[in-house]
């Protein structure tokens, strides 16, 4: 769909509207809490004091942003190319049987550097096998991605349900988790980048698989913006027709992406299990799937805006922890409302300010008024 | 008779689990075949089932209730009208966003008003639906195997449960046979035409999604008024997704909707009264194996293995009048 406003300068497009959508999320957030009988300053207080206020408070933030930069990055990737991937959550879910298995193989032979990069392949070779399915879907016989992937996030769970209980389960364990791996398995803590800045990362699992969510971002940003195959990308987004006339083979440029989206997802699954746990639990994702939908809207599908994104749902999960423990009546799930009104106001309504912001910045140059009034804007 | 008589126990909890799905289905079926998809039938079913349980506790009447629930359930419905139709924007999002925000508020408010972890406090009587009984059912019950599906089977559900099922000869007639159905589902496949003979595209689609906010208010009152005594959280736990799969497993006819219902409906009622019983021949079923059914199922229609699923052709694109 062509976009039938005026254009904006960078800083507005990319900084103002955000800033604005998240405003006014934060606003009816606000007003939840007011309805609630608290404070919303005091609970913006406990958030900000919560996610920021110590060593600790911080590593637990960068750890859960670490958690948001890959789901985010997986749903950006599929953006991209126009295609709407919901099943991050389950390929997550289901990248976290390459995480166990490599680990549950080589935890009590191979130092953690070794097992860490095989758990990095088998990671994203199964996020990427269970988003294969519905890309080939889509891609051979035109089943709506979106259907496909949610229809497959209930099956990832029940299959992990199911391997859980029957494979993974250790003999007369009752909860359904992996055995505790062993050294090899669990990934160092960067408490030494925590002390460059004269903090101390105490009991938070800020883990190297951090390092690694900012190496694939940057990785993302030259795949789509400077590679071959990030221009077909981006070309089928923008334009489905352009792309078939510009000799681009549709199914294949689907498929890989879906594939690459489903690995991104897989990886995060690294971060849970082998950085902070150090087992395989039911239910690890804990939606940070979902969250990545928001991330990805929040940080315009660019792994600039991504990351400071994540760094804000980060926030947002490690302070709404603190607000809870403060303040009983608001439970976590007050964040699970911010991440609907972002994903709300920064994607299904991202166009209801900007007739306005367009009027108020343009206004400010005359120049530019002048161009947006003849295009009709 | 063993056989008979777990057939007809079978057949009861399938119509009990199918009530929900038939309702939030036919709910979508309406926004849907007039080109707004809606993925957010979980959410509204969800606030609606809060709205219900809540008030009917407050007001302790079962017809606040239900009202309530159809009144939240719209305003969610037009939240997802507003975002979709009028700023066009992306339909997915926008009912993602909804189920969020639901899941969300449903505790947080639960939590602040009856301090019960995010439940609403258990109905009396008074607040919640009874079970209708035909005419007769007592009496009728001793006649041999009909005797028995009608008391049994027919008789003795809650008045929703019989309300989802007229409405699925009621939309068809709705959708097929008034002059609005046939507009309704008109602007879901040529909206431009429609506009052209003068009909506005935008009030239609509001007037769409609104019956789809009312059937799933019902769907949602139904969940904490008549199969449960309040709402709990997260109480619909996946359902509003099975409709939507059962909507797209039924290729969007209201028909198919019931029997796609009561297949997922079945699926579920078997999978809980089997978990863990060994059948001859098969062995034991994994529950897991059963709970995956529906969407396995769902995914193998759409990929066009059984006969294909095609969705109403301007689904998902926003109208715009004129460049």
């Amino acid at each position: 769909m062509s976009v039938p406003y005026a254009k904006l300068p960078a800083w507005a497009e990319y900084g103002l509207i955000p800033l604005v959508n998240l405003v006014v999320a934060f606003l009816i957030s606000g007003l939840v809490v007011l309805i609630v009988g608290e404070s919303p300053l005091e609970a913006a207080y406990h958030m900000i004091n919560g996610a920021f206020g110590r060593g600790e408070y911080i590593g637990f933030t960068l750890y859960y942003t670490t958690t948001f930069i890959f789901t985010g990055l997986s749903v950006a990737v599929a953006f991209h190319c126009g295609l709407f991937n919901i099943g991050t959550e389950g390929q997550a879910y289901i990248g976290g049987i390459g995480v166990a298995l490599a680990c549950l193989a080589f935890d009590r032979t191979l130092p953690w550097y070794l097992v860490f990069p095989i758990a990095i392949v088998g990671a994203s070779f199964f996020g990427a096998l269970w988003a294969l399915i519905p890309g080939w879907l889509q891609a051979k016989r035109g089943s709506h991605i979106v259907i496909t992937t949610i229809m497959f996030n209930f099956i990832a769970a029940s299959l992990m349900n199911y391997l859980l209980n029957k494979v993974f389960k250790p003999l007369g364990s009752m909860s359904l988790e992996t055995r505790t791996f062993d050294a090899g398995g669990q990934l160092p803590k960067l408490d030494w980048l925590m002390s460059i800045f004269g903090l101390s990362v105490g009991s938070a699992p800020f883990n190297i698989s951090f390092l690694l969510a900012l190496l694939v971002s940057f990785g993302v940003w030259v795949l789509i913006w400077r590679t071959k195959l990030g221009y077909e990308m981006r070309t089928m987004g923008h334009s489905p027709a352009a792309a078939r006339y510009a000799g681009i083979k549709e199914a294949k440029i689907i498929i890989i992406t879906m594939m690459l989206s489903g690995a991104l997802a897989g990886m995060m699954a690294l971060n849970p299990i082998m950085g902070e746990q150090f087992r395989m639990q039911l239910d690890f994702v804990q939606g940070a799937g979902f969250v990545g939908i928001a991330v990805a809207l929040m940080g315009r599908s660019h792994p600039a805006g991504i990351i400071p994104a994540a760094l804000l749902f980060g926030m947002l999960y490690q302070g709404g922890a603190e607000i809870s423990f403060e303040m009983p009546s608001i439970s976590r799930d007050m964040i699970v409302i911010i991440q609907g009104l972002v994903i709300l106001f920064a994607g299904a309504l991202e166009h209801m300010f900007r007739p306005a912001i367009t009027r108020i910045v343009l206004g400010l140059s005359p120049k530019t008024s002048d161009v947006a009034a003849t295009k009709g804007a | 008779m063993e056989l008979f008589q777990v057939f007809i126990e079978l057949a009861q909890s399938t119509v009990r689990v199918s009530t929900p799905l038939i309702l939030a289905a036919l709910a979508g079926l309406f926004t849907e075949r007039a080109g707004v998809f809606d993925i957010g039938l979980e959410g509204k079913m969800l606030g609606a089932a809060f709205a219900a349980g809540a008030v009917a506790y407050i007001t302790q009447s079962v017809m606040m209730g239900l009202l309530a629930a159809i009144l939240i359930s719209v305003l969610l419905s037009l939240v997802h009208g507003y975002a979709s139709i009028t700023q066009r924007g992306n339909q997915i999002v926008s009912g993602v966003a909804i189920n969020f925000v639901v899941a969300g508020a449903t505790v947080i408010l639960g939590q602040a008003w009856f301090k019960q972890g995010g439940r609403t406090p258990a109905l009396s009587a008074d607040g919640r639906f009874g079970t209708i009984k035909l005419p007769f059912a007592d009496s009728l019950r001793d006649v041999p195997i009909l005797g028995q599906v009608y008391s049994d089977l027919l008789s003795g559900h809650s008045p929703l449960t019989y309300l989802a099922f007229l409405m699925v000869p009621a939309s068809w007639w709705i959708l097929y046979r008034t002059r609005f159905g046939l507009r309704l589902r008109a602007v879901g496949e040529n909206p431009g035409a429609v506009d052209t003979a003068g009909i506005s595209v935008i009030w239609l689609r509001y007037r769409a999604v609104i019956c789809c906010g009312i059937l799933c208010g019902v769907a949602g009152a139904y969940l904490s008024l008549a199969a449960n005594a309040g709402f709990t959280k997260g109480m619909t736990a996946g359902k509003g997704y099975i409709a939507l799969a059962a909507l797209i497993f039924a290729k969007w006819r209201p028909k198919n909707i019931l029997f796609a219902c009561l297949l997922f409906g079945f699926l579920d009622a078997f999978a809980i009264r089997y978990q863990g019983y060994a059948f001859p021949l098969i062995g034991k079923v994994p529950v897991q194996l059963m709970q995956a059914l529906p969407y396995i199922l769902t995914v193998i229609l759409l990929a066009g293995f059984i006969g294909k699923a095609i969705p109403p052709k301007a689904g998902g694109v926003p109208y715009v009048k004129e460049r």
